[in-house]
Protein backbone atom coordinates (compact mmCIF):
# COMPACT_ATOMS: atom_id res chain seq x y z
CA UNK A 1 0.00 0.00 0.00
CA UNK A 2 1.66 3.29 -1.34
CA UNK A 3 2.31 5.26 2.03
CA UNK A 4 1.22 9.19 2.83
CA UNK A 5 3.02 11.45 0.17
CA UNK A 6 4.47 13.97 2.11
CA UNK A 7 6.28 16.62 0.13
CA UNK A 8 7.90 19.66 0.26
CA UNK A 9 9.26 22.23 -1.76
CA UNK A 10 12.51 24.48 -2.29
CA UNK A 11 13.03 27.65 -4.43
CA UNK A 12 15.99 29.26 -4.89
CA UNK A 13 15.48 32.45 -5.99
CA UNK A 14 17.14 34.68 -8.55
CA UNK A 15 18.73 38.14 -7.08
CA UNK A 16 20.36 41.00 -8.01
CA UNK A 17 20.94 44.62 -6.86
CA UNK A 18 20.64 47.03 -9.29
CA UNK A 19 22.99 50.40 -9.24
CA UNK A 20 25.42 48.21 -7.50
CA UNK A 21 29.15 48.71 -9.35
CA UNK A 22 30.55 44.96 -8.47
CA UNK A 23 27.08 42.49 -7.95
CA UNK A 24 28.07 40.42 -5.23
CA UNK A 25 24.72 37.79 -5.02
CA UNK A 26 25.83 35.95 -1.84
CA UNK A 27 26.27 39.05 0.12
CA UNK A 28 23.19 40.00 -1.22
CA UNK A 29 21.13 37.11 -0.45
CA UNK A 30 22.40 37.54 3.43
CA UNK A 31 21.28 41.04 3.27
CA UNK A 32 18.11 40.05 2.02
CA UNK A 33 17.63 37.48 4.33
CA UNK A 34 19.48 39.06 7.47
CA UNK A 35 16.88 42.09 7.14
CA UNK A 36 13.76 39.72 7.06
CA UNK A 37 15.18 37.76 10.29
CA UNK A 38 16.02 40.67 11.29
CA UNK A 39 12.26 41.34 12.02
CA UNK A 40 11.68 38.09 13.97
CA UNK A 41 12.57 37.73 17.64
CA UNK A 42 15.42 35.89 17.75
CA UNK A 43 17.04 33.64 14.74
CA UNK A 44 17.60 30.00 15.30
CA UNK A 45 20.23 28.69 13.96
CA UNK A 46 20.31 25.20 11.54
CA UNK A 47 21.55 22.31 12.69
CA UNK A 48 23.38 20.18 10.20
CA UNK A 49 24.32 16.93 12.03
CA UNK A 50 21.87 14.24 10.15
CA UNK A 51 23.03 16.01 6.84
CA UNK A 52 24.66 13.71 3.90
CA UNK A 53 24.04 15.28 0.80
CA UNK A 54 26.21 12.80 -0.72
CA UNK A 55 24.69 9.91 -0.09
CA UNK A 56 23.24 8.17 -3.09
CA UNK A 57 19.97 6.40 -3.48
CA UNK A 58 21.89 3.37 -5.62
CA UNK A 59 23.38 2.47 -2.50
CA UNK A 60 26.62 4.70 -2.17
CA UNK A 61 28.43 7.87 -1.27
CA UNK A 62 30.33 9.76 -3.72
CA UNK A 63 33.83 10.79 -2.77
CA UNK A 64 34.47 14.39 -2.08
CA UNK A 65 30.63 15.22 -1.55
CA UNK A 66 31.00 18.42 0.49
CA UNK A 67 29.31 18.68 3.85
CA UNK A 68 27.27 21.54 4.18
CA UNK A 69 29.46 22.93 7.06
CA UNK A 70 31.27 25.29 4.79
CA UNK A 71 28.32 27.02 4.53
CA UNK A 72 27.02 27.75 8.19
CA UNK A 73 28.67 31.24 8.35
CA UNK A 74 25.88 32.23 6.13
CA UNK A 75 22.44 32.92 7.09
CA UNK A 76 20.45 30.16 7.97
CA UNK A 77 16.97 30.47 9.18
CA UNK A 78 14.07 27.92 10.60
CA UNK A 79 10.56 30.16 10.83
CA UNK A 80 7.60 29.67 12.79
CA UNK A 81 5.79 28.28 9.92
CA UNK A 82 8.46 25.29 9.66
CA UNK A 83 10.33 26.42 6.49
CA UNK A 84 14.00 26.65 6.08
CA UNK A 85 14.82 30.43 4.96
CA UNK A 86 19.03 30.67 3.56
CA UNK A 87 21.59 31.60 1.19
CA UNK A 88 22.87 28.04 -0.94
CA UNK A 89 24.38 28.47 -4.01
CA UNK A 90 24.53 32.35 -4.19
CA UNK A 91 20.91 32.26 -4.39
CA UNK A 92 18.55 33.13 -0.93
CA UNK A 93 16.40 29.40 -1.02
CA UNK A 94 13.12 28.82 1.11
CA UNK A 95 11.96 25.32 1.47
CA UNK A 96 8.73 24.75 2.79
CA UNK A 97 8.22 22.82 5.73
CA UNK A 98 7.10 19.31 5.52
CA UNK A 99 3.45 18.77 4.07
CA UNK A 100 0.99 16.22 4.23
CA UNK A 101 -1.54 17.08 1.44
CA UNK A 102 -0.91 18.57 -2.01
CA UNK A 103 -3.21 22.08 -1.16
CA UNK A 104 -0.56 22.93 1.91
CA UNK A 105 2.78 22.19 -0.29
CA UNK A 106 0.86 25.09 -2.93
CA UNK A 107 -0.09 27.42 0.34
CA UNK A 108 3.21 27.43 1.82
CA UNK A 109 4.94 27.88 -1.51
CA UNK A 110 2.89 30.67 -1.96
CA UNK A 111 3.79 31.94 1.40
CA UNK A 112 7.68 31.82 0.63
CA UNK A 113 6.77 34.47 -2.06
CA UNK A 114 5.50 36.75 0.40
CA UNK A 115 8.32 35.95 2.65
CA UNK A 116 10.81 37.13 -0.22
CA UNK A 117 8.71 40.34 -1.02
CA UNK A 118 8.39 41.43 2.45
CA UNK A 119 12.11 40.86 2.46
CA UNK A 120 13.05 42.46 0.17
CA UNK A 121 10.86 45.42 1.44
CA UNK A 122 12.98 45.96 4.87
CA UNK A 123 16.39 45.07 2.62
CA UNK A 124 16.38 47.67 0.20
CA UNK A 125 15.83 50.26 3.46
CA UNK A 126 19.39 49.29 3.55
CA UNK A 127 20.67 49.97 0.66
CA UNK A 128 22.66 53.32 -0.39
CA UNK A 129 20.73 55.60 -2.88
CA UNK A 130 20.56 54.69 -6.58
CA UNK A 131 20.51 50.61 -5.69
CA UNK A 132 17.47 48.40 -5.69
CA UNK A 133 16.98 44.89 -4.96
CA UNK A 134 15.42 42.79 -7.91
CA UNK A 135 14.23 39.33 -6.52
CA UNK A 136 12.90 37.13 -9.28
CA UNK A 137 11.06 33.27 -8.50
CA UNK A 138 12.59 32.17 -11.57
CA UNK A 139 14.73 29.01 -13.00
CA UNK A 140 17.33 31.12 -15.76
CA UNK A 141 19.09 33.99 -16.01
CA UNK A 142 18.51 33.92 -19.76
CA UNK A 143 22.63 33.24 -20.08
CA UNK A 144 22.77 29.82 -19.74
CA UNK A 145 22.95 29.84 -15.70
CA UNK A 146 20.22 28.22 -13.90
CA UNK A 147 19.04 27.63 -10.10
CA UNK A 148 16.61 25.52 -9.14
CA UNK A 149 12.81 24.31 -7.74
CA UNK A 150 12.77 21.67 -6.51
CA UNK A 151 10.42 18.93 -5.35
CA UNK A 152 10.59 16.42 -2.16
CA UNK A 153 8.30 13.25 -2.23
CA UNK A 154 8.25 10.57 0.73
CA UNK A 155 8.39 7.20 -0.29
CA UNK A 156 8.42 3.67 0.68
CA UNK A 157 12.32 2.21 0.86
CA UNK A 158 11.17 -0.95 0.12
CA UNK A 159 10.26 0.45 -3.12
CA UNK A 160 13.41 -0.39 -6.31
CA UNK A 161 14.66 3.04 -7.18
CA UNK A 162 14.98 1.60 -10.65
CA UNK A 163 11.31 0.76 -10.94
CA UNK A 164 10.88 5.08 -9.64
CA UNK A 165 13.59 5.80 -12.63
CA UNK A 166 11.28 3.67 -15.19
CA UNK A 167 8.01 5.16 -14.21
CA UNK A 168 8.43 8.77 -13.48
CA UNK A 169 10.68 9.59 -16.21
CA UNK A 170 7.94 9.75 -18.86
CA UNK A 171 5.70 11.96 -16.72
CA UNK A 172 8.30 14.25 -15.57
CA UNK A 173 8.95 14.42 -19.27
CA UNK A 174 5.30 15.32 -20.60
CA UNK A 175 4.03 16.87 -17.36
CA UNK A 176 6.14 19.61 -18.93
CA UNK A 177 2.91 20.72 -20.75
CA UNK A 178 1.07 22.34 -17.59
CA UNK A 179 4.24 22.35 -15.22
CA UNK A 180 5.92 24.55 -17.39
CA UNK A 181 6.65 28.36 -16.84
CA UNK A 182 7.71 29.73 -20.11
CA UNK A 183 10.53 31.62 -21.29
CA UNK A 184 11.93 33.14 -24.40
CA UNK A 185 14.60 31.93 -26.60
CA UNK A 186 16.63 28.37 -25.51
CA UNK A 187 19.89 28.38 -23.56
CA UNK A 188 20.72 25.14 -25.23
CA UNK A 189 24.00 24.62 -26.65
CA UNK A 190 21.56 22.87 -29.35
CA UNK A 191 18.71 23.11 -30.35
CA UNK A 192 18.56 20.23 -32.99
CA UNK A 193 17.99 22.85 -35.69
CA UNK A 194 14.45 23.85 -34.02
CA UNK A 195 14.57 27.72 -34.01
CA UNK A 196 13.13 28.66 -30.29
CA UNK A 197 11.44 31.53 -29.61
CA UNK A 198 9.48 30.62 -26.30
CA UNK A 199 9.66 27.94 -24.90
CA UNK A 200 6.85 25.75 -22.22
CA UNK A 201 9.88 25.64 -19.56
CA UNK A 202 12.72 27.16 -17.84
CA UNK A 203 14.53 24.71 -16.83
CA UNK A 204 14.63 21.75 -20.13
CA UNK A 205 17.70 23.88 -21.66
CA UNK A 206 19.71 22.46 -18.54
CA UNK A 207 19.07 18.48 -18.42
CA UNK A 208 22.04 16.31 -19.73
CA UNK A 209 21.69 13.07 -17.82
CA UNK A 210 18.90 10.63 -17.22
CA UNK A 211 20.01 9.66 -13.79
CA UNK A 212 22.69 10.97 -11.37
CA UNK A 213 23.60 12.43 -7.93
CA UNK A 214 24.70 15.99 -9.84
CA UNK A 215 22.32 18.73 -9.39
CA UNK A 216 24.08 21.66 -10.37
CA UNK A 217 26.15 20.22 -13.75
CA UNK A 218 25.36 17.38 -15.67
CA UNK A 219 22.00 17.83 -14.20
CA UNK A 220 20.36 13.96 -14.49
CA UNK A 221 16.00 14.21 -14.90
CA UNK A 222 15.79 11.80 -11.73
CA UNK A 223 18.21 13.13 -9.12
CA UNK A 224 19.40 10.23 -7.01
CA UNK A 225 20.07 12.37 -3.57
CA UNK A 226 19.62 9.92 -0.52
CA UNK A 227 19.02 11.72 2.32
CA UNK A 228 15.48 11.49 4.02
CA UNK A 229 15.46 13.74 6.63
CA UNK A 230 14.00 11.00 8.28
CA UNK A 231 13.70 7.15 9.71
CA UNK A 232 16.10 5.97 6.33
CA UNK A 233 15.00 2.30 7.15
CA UNK A 234 12.01 3.19 6.15
CA UNK A 235 11.86 6.08 3.90
CA UNK A 236 13.21 7.66 0.74
CA UNK A 237 13.00 11.29 0.02
CA UNK A 238 12.62 11.56 -3.91
CA UNK A 239 14.32 14.46 -4.83
CA UNK A 240 12.83 15.95 -7.81
CA UNK A 241 15.27 18.84 -10.05
CA UNK A 242 13.07 18.83 -13.27
CA UNK A 243 10.51 21.43 -12.62
CA UNK A 244 10.05 24.88 -12.94
CA UNK A 245 9.15 27.46 -10.28
CA UNK A 246 5.37 27.83 -10.78
CA UNK A 247 3.71 31.57 -9.80
CA UNK A 248 0.46 29.81 -10.60
CA UNK A 249 -1.48 28.35 -8.15
CA UNK A 250 -3.16 25.56 -10.24
CA UNK A 251 0.06 24.75 -11.50
CA UNK A 252 2.04 24.21 -8.54
CA UNK A 253 -1.31 22.27 -7.32
CA UNK A 254 -0.99 19.94 -10.56
CA UNK A 255 2.94 19.36 -10.33
CA UNK A 256 2.75 18.08 -7.41
CA UNK A 257 -0.71 16.75 -6.97
CA UNK A 258 0.01 14.33 -10.61
CA UNK A 259 2.94 13.47 -9.54
CA UNK A 260 2.17 12.26 -6.14
CA UNK A 261 -0.44 10.43 -7.35
CA UNK A 262 2.02 8.78 -10.30
CA UNK A 263 4.51 7.85 -7.31
CA UNK A 264 1.81 6.54 -5.26
CA UNK A 265 1.20 4.44 -8.44
CA UNK A 266 4.71 2.87 -8.49
CA UNK A 267 4.86 2.17 -4.63
CA UNK A 268 1.69 0.12 -5.64
CA UNK A 269 3.38 -1.23 -8.94
CA UNK A 270 0.70 -0.42 -10.90
CA UNK A 271 1.72 0.41 -14.13
CA UNK A 272 2.25 -3.46 -14.51
CA UNK A 273 -0.65 -4.79 -12.26
CA UNK A 274 -2.86 -2.53 -14.72
CA UNK A 275 -1.17 -4.67 -17.28
CA UNK A 276 2.25 -3.69 -18.32
CA UNK A 277 1.24 -0.16 -19.34
CA UNK A 278 5.09 1.39 -19.69
CA UNK A 279 5.68 4.55 -21.47
CA UNK A 280 9.54 3.84 -21.08
CA UNK A 281 10.78 6.76 -24.20
CA UNK A 282 13.70 5.96 -25.92
CA UNK A 283 15.83 9.16 -25.48
CA UNK A 284 14.20 10.88 -22.14
CA UNK A 285 16.95 14.09 -22.51
CA UNK A 286 16.40 14.86 -25.98
CA UNK A 287 12.68 14.75 -25.31
CA UNK A 288 12.63 17.08 -22.27
CA UNK A 289 14.17 19.64 -24.92
CA UNK A 290 11.77 18.40 -27.74
CA UNK A 291 8.31 18.69 -25.22
CA UNK A 292 9.59 22.00 -23.45
CA UNK A 293 10.24 23.41 -27.65
CA UNK A 294 6.64 22.46 -28.60
CA UNK A 295 4.23 24.92 -28.17
CA UNK A 296 2.26 23.63 -30.67
CA UNK A 297 1.80 20.35 -28.62
CA UNK A 298 1.50 18.00 -31.45
CA UNK A 299 5.43 16.71 -31.73
CA UNK A 300 5.57 12.84 -31.31
CA UNK A 301 8.44 11.49 -28.82
CA UNK A 302 9.33 8.08 -29.57
CA UNK A 303 9.14 5.05 -26.98
CA UNK A 304 11.28 2.46 -26.60
CA UNK A 305 9.00 0.07 -27.49
CA UNK A 306 8.34 2.38 -31.01
CA UNK A 307 5.44 3.78 -30.62
CA UNK A 308 5.40 7.68 -31.35
CA UNK A 309 2.87 9.56 -28.59
CA UNK A 310 2.89 13.52 -27.93
CA UNK A 311 3.29 14.87 -24.23
CA UNK A 312 -0.42 15.18 -24.42
CA UNK A 313 -1.32 11.69 -25.28
CA UNK A 314 1.38 10.35 -22.89
CA UNK A 315 -0.56 12.61 -20.00
CA UNK A 316 -4.08 10.78 -21.06
CA UNK A 317 -2.46 7.75 -20.10
CA UNK A 318 -1.07 8.38 -16.97
CA UNK A 319 -4.88 10.12 -16.43
CA UNK A 320 -6.31 7.07 -16.99
CA UNK A 321 -4.11 4.85 -14.78
CA UNK A 322 -4.33 7.30 -12.17
CA UNK A 323 -8.26 6.96 -12.22
CA UNK A 324 -8.46 3.50 -12.21
CA UNK A 325 -5.86 3.50 -9.92
CA UNK A 326 -8.42 5.99 -7.17
CA UNK A 327 -11.30 3.48 -7.83
CA UNK A 328 -8.87 0.49 -7.08
CA UNK A 329 -6.53 1.55 -4.39
CA UNK A 330 -8.30 5.29 -3.02
CA UNK A 331 -6.48 9.04 -2.80
CA UNK A 332 -5.19 8.36 0.83
CA UNK A 333 -1.62 8.46 -0.15
CA UNK A 334 -2.18 12.27 -1.57
CA UNK A 335 -4.38 14.21 1.25
CA UNK A 336 -7.65 12.48 0.69
CA UNK A 337 -10.49 11.74 -1.41
CA UNK A 338 -11.46 15.24 -1.32
CA UNK A 339 -8.09 16.43 -2.30
CA UNK A 340 -7.14 13.53 -4.24
CA UNK A 341 -10.50 14.10 -6.46
CA UNK A 342 -9.44 17.63 -7.75
CA UNK A 343 -6.00 16.86 -8.69
CA UNK A 344 -8.04 14.11 -11.07
CA UNK A 345 -10.93 16.48 -11.81
CA UNK A 346 -8.13 19.51 -12.75
CA UNK A 347 -5.56 17.17 -14.55
CA UNK A 348 -8.46 16.24 -16.59
CA UNK A 349 -9.77 19.86 -17.12
CA UNK A 350 -6.26 21.43 -18.37
CA UNK A 351 -5.21 18.80 -20.58
CA UNK A 352 -8.78 18.98 -22.04
CA UNK A 353 -8.38 22.79 -22.71
CA UNK A 354 -4.54 22.12 -23.89
CA UNK A 355 -6.30 19.81 -26.55
CA UNK A 356 -8.54 21.79 -27.61
CA UNK A 357 -7.79 25.65 -27.07
CA UNK A 358 -4.66 26.41 -24.97
CA UNK A 359 -5.19 29.72 -24.81
CA UNK A 360 -8.18 28.95 -22.52
CA UNK A 361 -5.87 28.55 -20.02
CA UNK A 362 -4.39 32.07 -19.90
CA UNK A 363 -5.30 32.57 -16.24
CA UNK A 364 -4.69 28.95 -15.12
CA UNK A 365 -0.60 28.23 -16.40
CA UNK A 366 2.30 30.30 -16.03
CA UNK A 367 3.80 29.58 -19.80
CA UNK A 368 -0.06 30.17 -21.25
CA UNK A 369 -0.31 33.55 -19.36
CA UNK A 370 3.11 34.60 -19.89
CA UNK A 371 2.62 33.76 -23.54
CA UNK A 372 -0.68 35.68 -24.22
CA UNK A 373 1.20 38.43 -22.71
CA UNK A 374 4.15 38.29 -24.84
CA UNK A 375 2.37 38.27 -28.35
CA UNK A 376 0.03 41.05 -27.17
CA UNK A 377 3.17 43.16 -26.07
CA UNK A 378 4.73 41.95 -29.83
CA UNK A 379 1.88 42.51 -31.20
CA UNK A 380 1.34 46.35 -29.90
CA UNK A 381 4.53 47.34 -30.41
CA UNK A 382 5.92 45.59 -33.24
CA UNK A 383 8.72 43.66 -32.12
CA UNK A 384 11.00 41.12 -32.62
CA UNK A 385 11.35 37.60 -30.47
CA UNK A 386 14.87 38.79 -30.33
CA UNK A 387 13.51 42.71 -28.89
CA UNK A 388 14.94 42.44 -24.73
CA UNK A 389 11.86 44.29 -24.14
CA UNK A 390 10.41 40.39 -24.29
CA UNK A 391 13.25 39.28 -22.15
CA UNK A 392 12.45 42.37 -19.33
CA UNK A 393 8.91 40.93 -19.98
CA UNK A 394 10.14 37.37 -19.47
CA UNK A 395 12.06 37.98 -16.23
CA UNK A 396 9.58 40.71 -15.06
CA UNK A 397 6.97 38.08 -14.71
CA UNK A 398 8.37 36.18 -11.95
CA UNK A 399 9.75 39.62 -10.30
CA UNK A 400 8.37 39.29 -6.35
CA UNK A 401 7.48 42.63 -5.56
CA UNK A 402 3.93 43.44 -5.77
CA UNK A 403 4.94 46.51 -7.36
CA UNK A 404 7.09 45.21 -10.51
CA UNK A 405 5.07 41.35 -10.75
CA UNK A 406 3.85 40.58 -14.03
CA UNK A 407 1.81 37.60 -12.73
CA UNK A 408 0.04 39.77 -10.29
CA UNK A 409 -1.41 41.53 -12.99
CA UNK A 410 -2.65 38.65 -14.88
CA UNK A 411 -5.61 38.02 -13.68
CA UNK A 412 -4.43 34.50 -12.51
CA UNK A 413 -7.11 32.27 -10.94
CA UNK A 414 -6.41 31.35 -6.81
CA UNK A 415 -6.58 28.38 -4.74
CA UNK A 416 -6.00 30.63 -1.59
CA UNK A 417 -6.73 34.26 -0.59
CA UNK A 418 -3.93 36.23 0.26
CA UNK A 419 -5.27 36.14 3.78
CA UNK A 420 -4.69 32.05 4.09
CA UNK A 421 -1.24 33.26 2.71
CA UNK A 422 -0.42 35.83 4.99
CA UNK A 423 -1.16 33.36 7.51
CA UNK A 424 0.87 30.69 6.14
CA UNK A 425 3.56 32.92 6.68
CA UNK A 426 3.72 32.22 10.67
CA UNK A 427 1.48 29.50 11.36
CA UNK A 428 2.83 25.99 10.52
CA UNK A 429 0.88 23.17 8.62
CA UNK A 430 -1.19 20.65 11.18
CA UNK A 431 -1.08 17.33 9.32
CA UNK A 432 3.04 16.60 9.81
CA UNK A 433 6.09 17.18 12.20
CA UNK A 434 6.64 20.74 11.06
CA UNK A 435 3.87 21.80 13.21
CA UNK A 436 5.77 20.74 16.64
CA UNK A 437 8.87 22.68 15.01
CA UNK A 438 6.49 25.95 14.01
CA UNK A 439 4.97 25.93 17.37
CA UNK A 440 7.94 25.21 19.85
CA UNK A 441 9.32 27.91 17.86
CA UNK A 442 6.85 30.61 18.31
CA UNK A 443 6.83 29.82 21.93
CA UNK A 444 10.50 29.37 22.76
CA UNK A 445 12.58 30.49 19.82
CA UNK A 446 15.31 31.86 22.82
CA UNK A 447 15.14 28.49 24.22
CA UNK A 448 15.88 26.54 20.77
CA UNK A 449 19.39 26.08 19.62
CA UNK A 450 18.99 24.28 16.51
CA UNK A 451 16.29 22.86 14.69
CA UNK A 452 16.20 20.44 12.07
CA UNK A 453 13.90 18.64 9.57
CA UNK A 454 13.99 15.69 11.91
CA UNK A 455 15.17 17.29 15.20
CA UNK A 456 14.73 20.24 17.72
CA UNK A 457 17.67 21.09 19.96
CA UNK A 458 17.10 23.02 23.14
CA UNK A 459 19.33 24.94 25.33
CA UNK A 460 17.67 25.16 28.70
CA UNK A 461 20.84 27.14 29.92
CA UNK A 462 22.70 23.91 31.66
CA UNK A 463 24.58 21.58 29.80
CA UNK A 464 23.86 19.33 27.73
CA UNK A 465 21.57 20.81 24.86
CA UNK A 466 18.69 18.41 24.60
CA UNK A 467 17.68 17.29 21.33
CA UNK A 468 14.01 16.16 20.68
CA UNK A 469 14.67 13.67 17.42
CA UNK A 470 11.19 13.48 15.04
CA UNK A 471 12.14 10.66 12.69
CA UNK A 472 8.67 9.77 11.52
CA UNK A 473 7.06 13.29 9.01
CA UNK A 474 3.80 12.52 10.18
CA UNK A 475 4.25 12.59 14.06
CA UNK A 476 4.17 15.80 15.89
CA UNK A 477 1.00 16.99 14.46
CA UNK A 478 -1.36 19.21 15.67
CA UNK A 479 -3.67 16.24 17.12
CA UNK A 480 -0.61 14.52 18.54
CA UNK A 481 1.24 17.22 20.35
CA UNK A 482 -1.66 19.90 21.08
CA UNK A 483 -3.01 19.04 23.80
CA UNK A 484 0.80 18.52 25.35
CA UNK A 485 1.90 21.71 24.17
CA UNK A 486 -1.34 23.66 26.06
CA UNK A 487 0.03 21.71 29.39
CA UNK A 488 3.08 22.98 29.31
CA UNK A 489 4.72 26.56 29.79
CA UNK A 490 8.28 26.02 29.68
CA UNK A 491 10.37 23.86 27.15
CA UNK A 492 11.73 22.31 30.80
CA UNK A 493 8.28 21.21 31.11
CA UNK A 494 7.95 20.32 27.83
CA UNK A 495 11.09 18.06 27.55
CA UNK A 496 10.07 16.21 31.04
CA UNK A 497 7.00 15.46 29.84
CA UNK A 498 8.39 14.00 26.67
CA UNK A 499 10.82 12.13 29.00
CA UNK A 500 14.08 13.41 26.63
CA UNK B 1 -19.24 23.16 -24.42
CA UNK B 2 -23.26 21.63 -23.52
CA UNK B 3 -24.12 24.85 -22.90
CA UNK B 4 -22.55 26.40 -26.52
CA UNK B 5 -24.18 24.09 -28.20
CA UNK B 6 -27.51 24.95 -26.98
CA UNK B 7 -27.41 28.06 -27.68
CA UNK B 8 -26.61 27.23 -31.19
CA UNK B 9 -29.90 25.12 -31.76
CA UNK B 10 -32.28 27.52 -30.38
CA UNK B 11 -30.53 30.44 -32.55
CA UNK B 12 -30.89 28.19 -35.91
CA UNK B 13 -35.03 28.61 -35.01
CA UNK B 14 -34.82 31.77 -36.67
CA UNK B 15 -32.84 34.03 -39.00
CA UNK B 16 -33.25 37.01 -36.74
CA UNK B 17 -31.80 34.71 -33.45
CA UNK B 18 -28.91 33.62 -35.73
CA UNK B 19 -27.95 37.69 -35.85
CA UNK B 20 -28.54 38.08 -32.36
CA UNK B 21 -26.41 35.49 -31.93
CA UNK B 22 -23.26 36.94 -33.48
CA UNK B 23 -22.88 40.36 -31.73
CA UNK B 24 -23.24 38.33 -28.24
CA UNK B 25 -19.87 36.06 -29.61
CA UNK B 26 -18.07 39.39 -30.75
CA UNK B 27 -18.84 40.70 -27.65
CA UNK B 28 -16.94 37.90 -25.67
CA UNK B 29 -13.56 38.45 -28.00
CA UNK B 30 -14.54 42.23 -27.34
CA UNK B 31 -14.24 41.58 -23.79
CA UNK B 32 -11.17 39.62 -23.77
CA UNK B 33 -9.24 41.79 -25.86
CA UNK B 34 -10.47 44.70 -23.64
CA UNK B 35 -8.62 42.66 -20.92
CA UNK B 36 -5.60 41.88 -22.70
CA UNK B 37 -5.39 45.95 -24.02
CA UNK B 38 -5.84 46.60 -19.98
CA UNK B 39 -3.15 44.43 -19.27
CA UNK B 40 -0.84 45.35 -22.17
CA UNK B 41 -1.73 48.96 -20.56
CA UNK B 42 -0.22 48.06 -17.28
CA UNK B 43 2.93 45.99 -18.22
CA UNK B 44 3.40 49.81 -20.07
CA UNK B 45 3.72 50.77 -17.42
CA UNK B 46 5.64 48.75 -14.74
CA UNK B 47 8.21 47.53 -17.22
CA UNK B 48 11.63 47.96 -16.18
CA UNK B 49 13.02 51.65 -17.86
CA UNK B 50 15.69 50.53 -19.42
CA UNK B 51 14.92 46.94 -20.77
CA UNK B 52 18.04 46.50 -22.56
CA UNK B 53 20.45 47.58 -19.16
CA UNK B 54 17.77 45.31 -16.59
CA UNK B 55 18.45 42.06 -18.78
CA UNK B 56 22.08 42.76 -19.44
CA UNK B 57 22.82 43.10 -15.93
CA UNK B 58 20.85 40.45 -14.69
CA UNK B 59 23.30 37.73 -14.21
CA UNK B 60 23.39 34.78 -12.07
CA UNK B 61 25.50 32.64 -10.44
CA UNK B 62 24.43 29.01 -11.55
CA UNK B 63 22.79 26.99 -9.00
CA UNK B 64 21.20 23.48 -8.31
Amino acid sequence: MAIVKVLGLETEYGIIIRGAAEPNPIAASSTLINAYVAELSRRVRWDFEDESPGNDARGFARDGAMPPEVETHLVNAVLTNGARYYVDHAHPEYSTPECADVYDAVLYDKAGELILARSVEVASRLLPPGQSLVVLKNNSDGKGNSYGTHENYLMDRSVPFARIVQHVMPHFVSRQIFTGAGKVGSEAASTGGIDVRFQLTQRADFFEEEVGLETTLKRPIVNTRDEPHCDAGKYRRLHVIVGDANLSEVATFLKVGTTALVLAMIEDDWFTRAGDRYFTLQSPVAAMRRVSYDTGLSTPIVLADGRRMTALELQWEHLDLARKYAEDRGLDAVGGPETGREILRRWEQVLGALESDPLELATTLDWVAKYRMLEGYRDRHGLDWGDPKLAALDLQYHDVRPSRSLYARSGMERLFTDEQVARAVTEPPETTRAYFRGKCLQRWAASIAAANWDSVVFDLGRDPLRRVPMMEPLRGTKAHVDALLESVSTPAELLERLGS
Amino acid sequence: MAEREQIKKTSTKTDEEVVDDLPEKSKKGEELKAELDDLLDEIDEVLEENAEDFVRSYVQKGGQ
